[in-house]
């Protein structure tokens, strides 16, 4: 079937716990599976979720469970939007926390690579944050690789 | 509960493999259990099998530095084997493989470190 797709949309919002980390995984990849995504595609997608909810998790509520970590997903044509949010600490130096290598919680044994692993496995990728309301990852990835492969 | 390491010991070497996916919530298990072979053991040198890793995040790279640092303070060597393209893609982008040599399989790794003792 190569009819056009409609725009299509999911959204879960889930306690603040590290077991929910899979699901979330999960739960993306499961969203995008339509796009028919080549493995290498899928993965960097469950990377980037797991980096971005982690974060939520451990910076945004200090692994306080009784937070609440939201994601929502639109699928516009082979496009992935997903956009992922807690509304924990925020982050004070958006700059600073985005350089290679940078943590926060050395003393939790953080590689701070969270930020560039996103950044480097999606096409756009941007934060924004307040500090005391909370934090919002927005990205994007067009899914092509495998419809490539059968032209 | 844990099924994300299997720990073989022989000569002063840990043999760590791990399975399943090692994410932030993982992370925590592998560390305990790690630390515990290393530090109640006789452990020298450590080479880390990734082969049947499925998956792994940047909370990863961090359970590997914290090792590499446990190990290296004790005078020891830390390498790394069979990593499959997505986890050697982090383990590069993060550096970690200019302080870690990264080894085809095991044999290869252990036959590195012998040579070492
Ligand atoms: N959701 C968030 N809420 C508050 N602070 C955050 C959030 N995400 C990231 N940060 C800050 O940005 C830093 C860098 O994040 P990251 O690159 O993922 O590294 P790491 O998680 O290993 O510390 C964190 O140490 C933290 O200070
Ligand atoms: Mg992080």
């Amino acid at each position: 079937m190569t009819q056009a797709q409609a725009e299509n949309y999911m959204s879960v919002q889930f306690a603040a716990m590290s077991e929910n980390e899979s699901f979330a995984r999960v739960v993306v990849a499961a969203f995008v599976s339509r796009l028919d995504p080549t493995l290498d595609e899928l993965n960097d997608l469950k990377t980037v979720v797991s980096e971005a909810v982690t974060n939520c998790i451990i910076h945004g509520y200090d692994s306080d469970p009784s937070g609440i970590v939201y994601i929502s997903a639109v699928i516009r044509g082979e496009t992935v939007h997903l956009v992922i949010e807690d509304k924990g600490k925020g982050i004070d130096d958006l700059e600073l926390a985005q350089q290679p290598l940078y943590t926060s919680k050395p003393e939790l044994e953080r590689s701070g690579m969270g930020f560039t692993i996103m950044e480097n496995f999606m096409d756009e990728f941007e934060v924004t944050s307040e500090p005391g309301q909370g934090t919002s990852i927005r990205m994007k990835k067009t899914i092509v690789s495998k419809k490539a492969l059968y032209n | 509960m844990n099924s994300h390491v299997q720990l073989e010991h022989h000569r002063g070497v840990l043999v760590v493999r791990l399975t399943g996916e090692l994410d932030h919530h993982a992370a925590d298990f592998v560390r305990m259990d790690l630390d515990e072979a290393i530090l109640r053991k006789q452990v020298e040198h450590l080479v880390l099998n990734l082969k049947d890793l499925q998956f792994m995040d940047s909370s990863g790279l961090g359970v590997i530095l914290g090792r590499y640092k446990l190990i290296r303070g004790k005078g020891g060597k830390m390498v790394i084997c069979d990593a499959n393209p997505p986890v050697k893609r982090l383990l590069e982008m993060s550096g970690l493989l200019k302080i870690m040599p990264l080894y085809q399989d095991e044999t290869a790794a252990l036959s590195d470190l012998e040579v070492a003792l």
